[in-house]
């Protein structure tokens, strides 16, 4: 059986190995919007958040693109009403909207034959029709976390791309010796997922993380 | 627990035994023995038969304890699966270090097999023997002229190692040595690998002086970090091609990670072949292609690779597979285009690929290729369209004008020319010591025509298209690269 940290506790706990994440707030309750959103400049992004949720955006757990604070502050009712009592103690999460064209997946697994493996490929709406991952054993060196992006082959995506600059590629090797770093770190992991690393002005922001446990025994 | 001496006994035995030898021609007692018998095995071979029977012309002994002590090193067992722990019993008496266990009915059968497969095992430990199978085809080393195997062929010698998890697979890669001319070290079949496997194998080959690069068929993988370390060690002192089969069909993935979903095996593998330096092939036709390579060529230094071709549509193919590469079609530099002005007539292509549009006089190619070959910008040089003139001669000759009408003397001059060409491009790999590859559709169309005789006189390897002279140039760059990225020039000569 295996359990699952919210995004909020995923992305803390990746966070420390450098995984680059955006600034945000945890609200537990809807009253605390307007506090929340001191020194945070919209539109926002608005999800619930909370232990056992894995699949938000099928939920419809995700709001994008929220203007104004009485606009945040009705998503986190409406997202409230939503939550269910499997899902475990629940917030909303409040980050700033990031834009980019081009996002990317990457994550860790755990083989059952090779142990943890680093995951990158194109993400998106259309990544699982495009297939176009590639994998390594953990740990990697910085000459696997290059040779992962050269695999791609959407590899053209990381050249500059429809007006935005081409993507640091030192900065996405990082993301991904990061993940290394995690994926050997973390005692009874089962799985991350970084989904959706977006490129921001050239740099990999990641938006979204859920990391899984093999074990409910193990603590982060 | 296996030592050198060990495989020194499997692959370069003082004396043979096969065990249950039959002379029913059919049986595999019978064909291992023929195939050891024929193909110019240098040391004793002895066989057992329980009648006594002879075979092949020769006598049989009723069991192993009936031979010399110290007279052979190797037993090639293809008796019952009952009886072979007292075959194998009885080898160790007489000083016998290795066998070769083709007999089926072990692990392959079932539970039964299974149990006795791990006895096996067990009394091999105990008589500090190394086993090879059960269930395996057989083992080849061209060093000692050695044929042990079940099935055909034997091939040329040379430096390619053959490790695989099914027996057909060494055979499919040997007939392609054979019609290639590119020779064989070792190769085995590992069958159950009970004992020893792949890994025991390519290690061994990595020690091994006769052996340059590995190739290797491989399905099923258990102790993956084990396969993944062991592998790279031997991949940081030679090349190694694989060829894998199946996926490993382990368990269901975490239900909450997408990432999960997305790692599939063929995805690991692939990754773990590119990160341990390992070479990994899509088919047995393209594994082979690399092994050869990697067999016959010098390392390349680096990616610029030039195109030289005496007719243009070939060389645009060429360009084409170049272009899904990180290798590089280098712009020619302009002292080569100024040599080449005055060597070529001027409707000479002036860039790469460098067509010489049919404006080749007797002694341009070879000029041409030295200075191609030689130039300090240019990593490798990929050849296409030799073969022609002596394919048209062909035809002149089999015609019913021949030898009349001045045909004698032009198909002999057209063959002369093919084969002077090849000698040419590969003396100046040589000389350059950078790698020259050679691509013509006649390697399998006509493997009698001068220029692909020719390469294969010299022990190199005609690629049947530009495409596949491509991608194997890309893969042997791919582990130089690899190679540099521990800090270490590729030196690999070999």
């Amino acid at each position: 059986m295996s359990r699952t940290l919210s995004e909020s506790d995923s992305k803390d706990l990746l966070a420390k190995y450098g995984i680059p994440f955006l600034p945000e707030v945890l609200i537990s309750q809807a009253d605390h919007v307007e506090d929340a959103l001191v020194g945070m400049t919209g539109p926002y992004a608005v999800k619930l958040c909370g232990p056992n949720i894995s699949h938000k955006s099928e939920r419809g757990l995700v709001r994008l693109d929220i203007n104004g604070v009485d606009a945040v502050r009705q998503a986190c009712h409406e997202l409230f009403d939503e939550a269910r009592p499997e899902d475990g103690a629940t917030g909303v999460l409040v980050a700033p909207m990031a834009t980019g064209l081009r996002e990317f997946i990457a994550g860790v697994s755990v083989d059952p034959v090779f142990g943890p493996t680093i995951v990158f490929g194109v993400g998106g709406v259309l990544a699982e029709a495009i297939a176009d991952v590639t994998v390594r054993l953990a740990p990697l060196r910085r000459y696997d976390a290059m040779d992962m992006l050269g695999s791609l082959r959407s590899r053209s995506l990381l050249e500059t791309f429809r007006g935005e600059p081409a993507v640091d590629l030192e900065a996405l090797a990082d993301l991904l010796c990061s993940l290394s770093d995690a994926a050997v770190g973390i005692d009874g992991l089962e799985s991350i997922d970084v989904n959706p690393v977006m490129i921001v002005n050239g740099l990999p922001v990641a938006l979204d993380a859920l990391v899984e446990f093999s074990d409910v025994e193990v603590e982060p | 627990m296996i030592s050198p001496d060990h495989f020194q006994a499997l692959f370069d035995p003082r004396g043979i035994v096969v065990a249950g030898a039959s002379t029913h021609p059919g049986k595999f007692g019978f064909v291992a023995l023929h195939n050891i018998l024929s193909c110019g095995y240098r040391g004793e071979v002895f066989a057992t038969n329980r009648e006594r029977a002879e075979v092949l012309g020769r006598p049989t002994v009723a069991d192993l304890t009936e031979i010399p002590h110290g007279k052979a090193d190797l037993v090639f067992v293809c008796t019952p699966a009952t009886s072979n722990p007292e075959v194998l019993r009885q080898a160790a008496s007489v000083g016998i270090k290795a066998a070769f266990i083709a007999s089926a009915g072990y692990g392959e059968s079932g539970e039964a097999g299974l149990e006795l497969q791990l006895q096996l095992v067990e009394i091999a430990n105990e008589l500090n023997m190394v086993i090879v199978g059960p269930n395996g085809q057989g083992l080849v080393s061209t060093p000692s002229s050695l044929c042990a195997q079940i099935v055909a062929p034997y091939p040329p010698a040379g430096s390619i190692g053959i490790a695989s998890q099914s027996g057909n697979f060494v055979s499919s890669f040997m007939n392609l040595s054979r019609q290639s001319g590119v020779g064989i070290s070792r190769a085995i079949s590992v069958g159950n690998a009970a004992q020893v496997g792949i890994l025991d194998m390519l290690e061994y080959f990595a020690d091994d002086p006769k052996t340059s690069v590995g190739l290797v068929y491989a399905e099923g993988i258990s102790d993956g970090r084990e396969f993944a370390n062991r592998l790279e060690k031997v991949c940081q002192r030679m090349p190694v091609v694989i060829l894998k089969g199946g996926a490993s069909g382990l368990g269901a993935r975490a239900a909450a990670s997408h990432t999960g979903s997305l790692a599939t095996d063929d995805r690991v593998f692939e990754g773990l072949c590119r990160q341990v330096g390992a070479t990994r092939a899509s088919s047995v036709a393209e594994a082979f292609d690399i092994a050869a390579a990697f067999s016959t060529l010098p390392a390349p230094r680096g990616p610029r690779l030039a195109v030289v071709t005496t007719v243009g549509g070939w060389g645009v193919l060429a360009a084409d597979a170049i272009s899904s590469t990180s290798l590089e079609l280098v712009h020619l530099p302009a002292d080569l285009r100024d040599t080449l002005d005055g060597l070529l007539p001027p409707r000479w292509s002036r860039n790469n690929p460098i067509d010489l549009a049919g404006g080749e006089t007797k002694d341009t190619v070879p000029a041409v290729l030295d200075a191609v070959v030689g130039h300090e910008e240019i990593d490798a040089t990929l050849v296409l369209g030799m073969g022609i003139q002596s394919n048209q001669g062909r035809l002149e000759r089999e015609g019913p004008f021949y030898p009349d009408h001045g045909l004698e003397r032009i198909v002999a001059f057209h063959d002369r020319q093919d084969s002077r060409y090849a000698d040419v491009a590969l003396a100046a790999s040589i000389a350059a010591d950078k790698p020259v590859l050679i691509a013509s559709e006649l390697a399998i169309g006509d493997p009698n025509n001068a220029a692909v005789a020719a390469v294969r006189a010299t022990g190199h390897y005609c690629f049947a298209s530009a495409e596949r002279a491509v991608i194997a140039m890309h893969r042997l760059y791919e582990r130089t690269v690899w190679l540099e990225s521990f800090g270490e020039p590729n030196n690999e000569r070999h």
